[in-house]
């Protein structure tokens, strides 16, 4: 390795600080949605006691579970070593903690009393998987901090690999974490399942990776610098692997279900009869989410071009935020079975599939942790040198050549 | 010279801002004005109550939800009961949103938020329970003794019982 | 002045413990239960009895819910005159609700009235981060609403949908039921009635009804009506299979 990455603090163009303001706004009517919603309590939502985690937290954990995913850039560099992502690790870095506090705040301002979150910090039962997030989530961002100053700092380099694995390690821990607050849920039968960690794991790659690409894209085609399609294809393939494997689970854990008859029932809510639920699992997560990517990922012709890359991790965006959707609504909607072999009904919606419908509130509050997170990344870049002047094919693999990897690789960005 | 005038200038102005600014509370804000309580005494003296009244409030809380104890003398029900008047007409009622409400009183002249009654009753109620501390009745079996009148009998002899 | 009051004291202390000698002496009839269980006000609860609830659902008429609401005249929720006007149907808070039950293969209908289950192992105080969710000593499930902080994780976990979240600014509270936007509550067994010896309203009230569907008592005394009940056959918890030891118990369904 001959050529150093030259990393640049990006520069405030007024295009820059007019998307910056967008995703200002964002927050802004955020918070104002979440102040309405904490003044006037959350009977302006379209949760109940029903389905009591909503629209915010399909976001949140949505953003929270990407978050973990982002580092893997990172890790790939630090821990497994693969040079040509080793410009792409600060960027990765930012991006993670920037979407775990993008997430993080939803969730906050969700709560019932968010005026008690320093009750949350202070008291504490450690059986509940939630305790443990605080730390996890905490821990994560002061992990990724210092592993981040690794990087910044020339001094600090020589802690980078140590840093780069206990930050790999923290977050297989903190996505399992994650998993788990819904697999631990013996009570509902569309979650209890430990396949839900290493399915939340698997979407964390997928989800994470998808909105680097985005983000890395929209940064670098906003500034005018330079990416070269080696790095683009080495990552395009990982996510067309990671959106497999999430497919793979999502197969095991219905085979799985359907092949127990106990099951039959949420089996046949989830797959068949449960309206909004079966469309978006199988036209978005399954479809536009799993299916259509990996055709535009992996096609001979298609997988060559930048916007098929663009447009794939666009809908395995989609197809995430569905699959939160089915996973946290569509777990809640299908009824408790109480009374097995009963026909049931109450004044308190027992035996029925529970109504809900997003409100207004509910979604901006989510895009508002949206724009925390893009808003943050925004200040990151231009603050701070995350970004790498460059990530032509030369400047990100020295011993790249042009006949190795033939004609292909040589198109024009399309 | 000129830089100097200059500096009064701002001075001067800057003098004249914080006077302005804190005139009301130079003036003085308005005292509270507390209502009193029922009998001549409260459960603990008057000073203690103000600098302590949150402990007491608290640890009670604590020792009420998670052990079970019910005493009297720091419950925050028995506070209510003496130190906030039941009014005859129901429309006339001063609840916590009042500055004339006992508890608000204070809490609104010194700017600190109570989080108390976002949950819990601001003015009397009977609980139906406290009486019942007098003798222990039986599940659904004969009925009691006359509560009433043994609490009254025991009010006039010299206070609440423990 | 603390003179007087030690006078006072005292004297209240010496009439309080004649009126209650008196009260055995003079009131034919009337029996104090166990002396020896019957909780003073300022000593802890313990262990050493656990609060359980029989329904007997062959007793429960299928148009009758005085359970309900005479749960909702003493905890202050509910009914036409609730204090929650802005919440949806759905969003209003429910401690105890009748549910009607028809067997799919024989056409038999039930009715039982369905509330918190007051687990030993409750599933809402495992997942509750703040410890706000926990289990009394005596087995009573409760939520501590001062650390409460509104998750809803409990309500996620509860296998019975017994807890309900507050979605409004709430006035008028029962002085023996603090209830307030923003924290989880559930069925509490009256907790505040049990600790001065008293049965909880849902069973005064069907025994009122002349039903005595709900016979409530400690599990831990051998000699308790519950006690006895439960060795019955056909007595069973709801979803045994989780293993949560519930206080609740059904008899006939």
């Amino acid at each position: 390795m001959t050529k150093y990455d030259t990393f640049r603090e990006v520069e405030g163009s007024k295009g820059f600080w007019t998307v910056f303001a967008l995703f200002a706004a964002m927050v802004a009517v955020g918070l104002g949605a979440a102040w309405y919603m904490e003044h006037q309590g959350h009977w302006v939502t379209g949760m109940n006691n029903q389905i009591v985690w909503g629209t915010p937290h399909v976001f949140a954990v949505f953003l929270i579970v990407a978050a973990s995913g982002a580092l893997n850039v990172a890790s790939i560099a630090s821990v497994f070593g693969r040079v040509p992502y080793k410009p792409l690790a600060r960027l990765s870095g930012l991006l993670a903690i920037a979407l775990l506090v993008g997430g993080l705040a939803v969730l906050v301002l969700d709560l019932g009393r968010p005026d008690r979150l320093i009750v949350a910090m202070t008291y504490y039962n450690f059986k509940s998987i939630f305790a443990w997030n605080i730390f996890l989530y905490t821990g994560f961002m002061a992990i990724v901090g210092f592993y981040l100053w690794t990087m910044l700092d020339f001094r600090m380099r020589g802690y980078n690999k140590a840093a780069g694995m206990f930050a790999f390690i923290w977050r297989l821990v903190l996505t399992t974490g994650t998993g788990s607050i819904f697999g631990f849920l013996v009570a509902r039968e569309l979650y209890d399942s430990a396949l839900m960690a290493p399915m939340f794991i698997t979407m964390s790659f997928s989800f994470g990776l998808a909105i680097f690409l985005l983000v890395l894209l929209g940064l670098y085609h906003g500034t005018g610098r330079p990416v070269g399609d080696k790095i683009l294809v080495r990552m395009k393939n990982l996510l067309g692997i990671f959106v497999a494997a999430v497919l793979y689970f999502v197969v095991v854990f219905h085979l799985t279900n359907l092949y127990a008859a106990e099951h039959w029932g949420a089996e046949r809510f989830a797959l068949l009869d449960g309206d909004i639920y079966t469309r978006l699992f199988w036209w978005v997560v399954v479809g536009l989410g799993s299916i259509v990517p990996l055709v535009l990922l992996f096609h001979p012709a298609l997988g060559r071009r930048r916007s098929s890359i663009v447009v794939a991790s666009i809908l395995v965006i989609i197809g995430g935020l569905a699959q939160m959707y089915v996973v946290i609504i569509g777990g809640q909607a299908y009824p408790l079975n109480i009374f097995p072999g009963m026909e049931v009904s109450s004044s308190f919606y027992d035996g029925v599939v529970a109504d809900y419908a997003p409100s207004l509130p509910e979604v901006l509050l989510g895009l508002g942790g949206v724009g925390i997170a893009l808003a943050a990344v925004m200040l990151g870049v231009r603050v701070l040198r995350f970004l790498p002047d460059s990530l032509e094919d030369a400047q990100v693999d020295p011993h790249h050549s042009r006949t190795e990897t033939g004609e292909a690789e040589a198109q024009p960005a399309g | 010279m000129a830089r100097f005038s200059a500096l009064t200038g701002r001075t001067a102005a800057l003098a004249a801002v914080l006077a302005l600014l804190s005139a009301p509370v130079l003036a003085g804000a308005p005292k509270p004005e507390i209502p009193r309580g029922k009998g001549d005494q409260c459960v603990e003296p008057t000073e203690v109550m103000r600098r302590h009244h949150m402990n007491f409030i608290l640890h009670q809380r604590d020792e009420t939800m998670h052990r079970g104890i019910r005493t009297k003398k720091h419950s925050l029900a028995e506070c209510i009961n003496c130190h906030v008047p039941k009014a005859e007409d129901p429309a006339r009622q001063v609840h916590a949103d009042s500055p004339k409400h006992f508890c608000s009183s204070c809490h609104t002249y010194t700017a600190v938020t109570i989080d108390c009654f976002g949950c819990h009753s601001d003015v009397p109620q009977e609980t139906g329970v406290a009486k019942e501390d007098l003798v222990v009745p039986v599940h659904g079996s004969a009925p009691a003794l006359d509560l009433e009148q043994e609490a009254a009998r025991m009010v006039q002899a010299g206070g609440k019982a423990e | 002045m603390s003179e007087n009051r030690t006078t006072d004291e005292g004297r209240r202390q010496f009439l309080g413990g004649t009126l209650a000698l008196g009260g055995i002496a003079v009131a034919p009839g009337v029996f104090l239960v166990n002396v020896a269980g019957a909780k003073p006000a300022d000593q802890p609860v313990t262990d050493k009895v656990r609060w359980g609830l029989l329904v007997d659902t062959t007793r429960c008429a299928d148009g009758c819910d005085a359970c309900v609401r005479a749960c909702q005249e003493e905890n202050g929720w509910g009914g036409p005159d609730s204090n929650e006007v802005k919440s949806s149907d759905e969003q209003k808070a429910q401690w105890i609700r009748k549910v009607h039950l028809r067997n799919k293969q024989t056409g038999s209908t039930h009715s039982l009235p369905l509330m918190c289950q007051h687990c030993e192992h409750p599933p809402c105080a495992d997942v509750c981060p703040t410890g706000a969710s926990f289990r009394r000593a005596d087995g009573i499930v409760l939520v501590d609403k001062h650390t409460c902080i509104g998750c809803r994780y409990c309500m996620m976990a509860c296998p019975y949908k017994a807890r309900s979240f507050i979605h409004e600014e709430l006035h008028g509270q029962k002085v023996n039921a603090p209830r307030g936007k923003g924290t989880v509550e559930s069925c509490t067994f009256c907790v505040h009635r049990v600790d001065n010896d008293r049965e909880p309203a849902c069973v005064e009230a069907c025994a009122a009804e002349g039903r005595r569907a709900l016979i409530f008592g400690d599990m831990k005394d051998p000699d308790s009506e519950i006690s006895q009940r439960l060795k019955r056959l056909g007595v069973r918890q709801l979803r045994a299979d989780l293993g949560l030891n519930p206080g609740v118990h059904y008899e006939g369904v």
